[in-house]
């Protein structure tokens, strides 16, 4: 059992975690991720850690509340157990020091750009972060990304905050600007297809790091298969993280809906059952 | 491994032995039909996940004990792995010693209710039973096997074996599956502090994971598993060796030997368009889905799974067995085997076949699958087949599957489970590059020591062997234990 140690909401429905596990805390890398399970009826997910303590002994977990076992986590306090935990798992993000690098997140996939983007920044690149999200209370992380980033594009659908557009609209203008050396892209699949086809128009090397259905995760199930330039990868092994110009996203897109009207169907019941 | 015939002619001159022989005729004996255990009905049982044989009363246990000869040598025990000292044990159920049996199977065995179970006897020590030569049956030694055990664990009086003195030397086991839990056994026997690290939220491995529950009932795993605790082997789950903690900061903590036994890794694919669809499962998923994760109660357990209609599972193994009868439990109106050879050419044991068709079972033997084709949304809804024809015998001495051309043929399907191997876990090698591996990225084994190219790491189980059986894993771990104790006694 790992203890949640503190937790702060980050906004309607994304919470920040901070749970105690000394040794994931001290052998985790940028780029990586644990599977948590809540309860004995639980299942298996992956979430990337969005930060480490090795000092305190601590990781920070970022979810955000879209089905059973999501919901679950969100919902849980300081002091609250999680069953199980384990990691470090995925291969850390090669950090190189490649001149001027641009991480772009999407909505709480700039959770786990954070750790990315901050060790870009301490190899020694210029970094440029575009955040992105519906509105702006959905932008998370912003004040902890400034400490670093040399800049900040803010982009929200429905205008709220920063820029109104798309996260491909603030990455465009930044390199129409200047010379961008590196791509890294997180968040929807979706949104990573499109940051994908406008990198590639400007020929920009593009890493995205992906969030596919998983089971054990520790590369035994191939749940989390995905097609990576006309070949089968496993995103928990090969990946998370992947050139994103050869990631076949349609398909990806359709495997994340498998268990959708089934999942869809067990939220509403849970969420009937706690009124 | 060698059979000490000395240590078992000290047993067999026993004078309750000699008793207990002269007792019975040898033909009287012989001419008693061997018994077969009891099954629950196709038709009830493959609508349940509730084990199938019934096993043995005490009656029929004793019955077919007398069968068993007693003979001089007994060939039986060189077809066991682990050489069990077979009649040593089944004399004890023939005169009712239904516990000292037990103690008898775990002196060399520290699973019997799982081999009672799983194990291939057809082909190990029931294949070598003198009564073969006869024309007979041979004795049913699995069956005896599973009734001690069980009878053991059903009165609560569960033993554990005599233990050497605390030596206090740590030792870790890397997997909780077969081999690790043998190794394991085998040390604390020994007197050694053993830690064993899983990294999965059960103990068991495919146990646990692959084994469906209606073969081997996850109770026993964990009474298993129960006995290793007591005695006094550490359990530590959520834990991956060269990745939580690395090898090296083990060893700073005293581990002064090592047993990788991580076991199959990642589910081979054919390499066929449209095998990335979804509800094209590998039989690790759908396996560990339905017995780890329990998906079949969704959404009391909150792990899904697609409880198909028209459910094709891909290869002729055991896996395949397991989950097409799986499927079939989760109400599949189809539950196909699509197979490229013929039914003699299966790998799977010859009671799993028979127990699968007699759960209705469709068996599409010389089919081999050539595509998949999803509908709008990316779900598999048929199959392109190709009828095969047999050549000459192939390198696995078995008749080589030739395509019939002009043979294709579409199948209806709405779920296809492909059973056809794995590869050995990726993520061990990968922590630690110095190990010799094969092309297969098995780890490479000192057969006769199950030493790796590292002198303190041994392994065994399906890293080493790419996929085998859970007795051949365990056989593994008997050898690895012995050399695992020389080596760190030489290196004091």
């Amino acid at each position: 059992m790992y203890k949640i140690l503190e937790k702060e909401v980050l906004s309607e429905n994304v919470v920040k975690l901070i749970l105690d596990n000394p040794v994931i805390a001290k052998s985790r890398k940028a780029g990586q991720f644990v599977i948590v399970k809540i309860g004995e009826k639980g299942e298996r997910i992956p979430l990337t850690i969005a930060d480490a303590d090795p000092k305190n002994g601590t990781i920070t977990l970022i979810v955000q509340k879209v089905g059973v076992s999501s919901h679950k986590l969100c919902t849980m306090n300081p002091g609250d157990l999680v069953t199980d935990l384990v990691g470090p798992l995925g291969k850390a993000t090669e950090i190189e020091k490649v001149g001027t690098v641009i991480a772009a997140g999407g909505g709480v996939g700039i959770a786990p750009l954070y750790p990315i983007a901050k060790a870009f920044k301490e190899a020694g690149n210029r970094l440029i972060v575009v955040l992105a999200a519906r509105n702006k209370d959905l932008i998370i992380l912003e004040k902890e990304m400034r400490v670093f980033a040399d800049e900040i594009v803010v982009m929200t659908d429905d205008g709220s905050y920063g820029k109104k557009g798309l996260v491909t609209a603030g990455m465009e203008e930044v390199i129409n600007r200047e010379k961008v050396d590196l791509a890294v892209t997180i968040g929807p699949a979706i949104m990573m297809k499109f940051v994908a086809l406008l990198t590639q128009k400007y020929n920009i090397h593009t890493i995205a790091s992906l969030n596919t259905i998983m089971v054990d995760g520790t590369g035994m199930c191939g749940a989390c298969r995905i097609s990576v330039g006309g070949q089968t990868k496993f995103v928990c092994v090969d990946g998370p993280e992947f050139d994103a110009h050869k990631v076949d996203f349609d398909e990806m897109l359709k495997r994340l809906n498998a268990y959708k009207q089934d999942e869809e169907a067990a939220y509403k019941q849970y969420l009937e059952s706690l009124n | 491994m060698p059979v000490d015939y000395n240590e078992l002619k000290k047993d067999r001159d026993a004078e309750w032995r000699e008793e207990l022989r002269k007792k019975v005729s040898a033909k009287d004996r012989s001419s008693q039909e061997r018994i077969k255990m009891p099954e629950r009905p196709p038709q009830v049982r493959n609508k349940d996940f509730f084990e199938v044989p019934e096993g043995f009363s005490e009656e029929q246990a004793v019955v077919e004990a007398s069968r068993c000869l007693d003979c001089p040598t007994p060939t039986c025990i060189s077809g066991c792995p682990v050489n069990i000292n077979i009649p040593g044990f089944i004399k004890e159920i023939e005169r009712r010693e239904f516990l000292q049996a037990a103690k008898v199977l775990k002196r060399t065995n520290a699973l019997p209710a799982v081999c009672g179970r799983v194990c291939p006897q057809e082909s190990q020590c029931e294949s070598k039973c003198i009564y073969n030569r006869m024309k007979k049956r041979p004795v049913a030694i699995g069956a005896l096997e599973r009734f001690s055990a069980d009878y053991e664990r059903k009165t609560g009086n569960i033993s554990i074996p005599e233990l050497a003195k605390n030596n206090n030397i740590k030792v870790a086991i890397v997997g909780s599956g077969p081999a690790g839990l043998t190794v394991a056994g085998e040390m604390a026997k020994l007197g050694y502090d053993v830690t064993v690290f899983e990294a999965l939220h059960e103990f068991g491995g495919v146990l646990v994971y692959g084994i469906p529950e209606f073969r081997l009932p996850k109770e026993i795993v964990r009474t298993e598993i129960n006995s290793l605790e007591r005695m006094g082997v550490k359990m530590v789950k959520n834990f991956i060796v060269g990745r939580t903690s690395t090898f090296e900061e083990l060893k700073n903590q005293g581990y002064r030997a090592f047993f990788i036994a991580s076991g199959a890794g990642l589910p081979t694919f054919m390499k066929i368009p449209g095998e990335n669809l979804i509800n094209i499962y590998s039989s690790n998923e759908y396996l560990t889905r339905v017995n780890l994760m329990k998906a079949f109660r969704f959404p009391e357990y909150d792990t899904p799974i697609v409880k198909g209609k028209n459910v094709a599972v891909i290869g002729g193994g055991n896996t395949a067995m397991d989950s097409v009868r799986t499927a079939k439990r989760l109400g599949a109106e189809r539950a196909m085997i699509v197979y490229r050879r013929s039914e003699s050419e299966m790998p799977a044991r010859i009671e799993e076949i028979h127990h699968a068709k007699e759960e209705g079972i469709e068996f599409l033997n010389l089919n081999n699958p050539l595509e998949y084709i999803g509908d709008a949304n990316g779900r598999v809804k048929q199959m392109k087949v190709q009828k095969m024809g047999l050549g000459e015998p192939d390198e696995s001495g078995r008749r080589r599957p030739q395509p019939i051309p002009g043979s294709e043929y579409l199948i209806d399907v709405d779920t296809v489970v492909v059973g056809i191997g794995t590869s050995p876990n990726p993520l061990i090698p990968a922590a630690l590059p110095q190990l010799e591996v094969t092309k297969w990225k098995t780890v490479v084994v000192n057969e006769k020591t199950m030493q790796t190219s590292i002198p303190e790491m041994f392994a065994g189980g399906d890293i080493v062997r790419g996929g085998a059986t859970v007795i051949l894993a365990m056989g593994d771990g008997k050898i690895a234990a012995e050399n695992m104790h020389l080596f760190i006694q030489e290196n004091k």
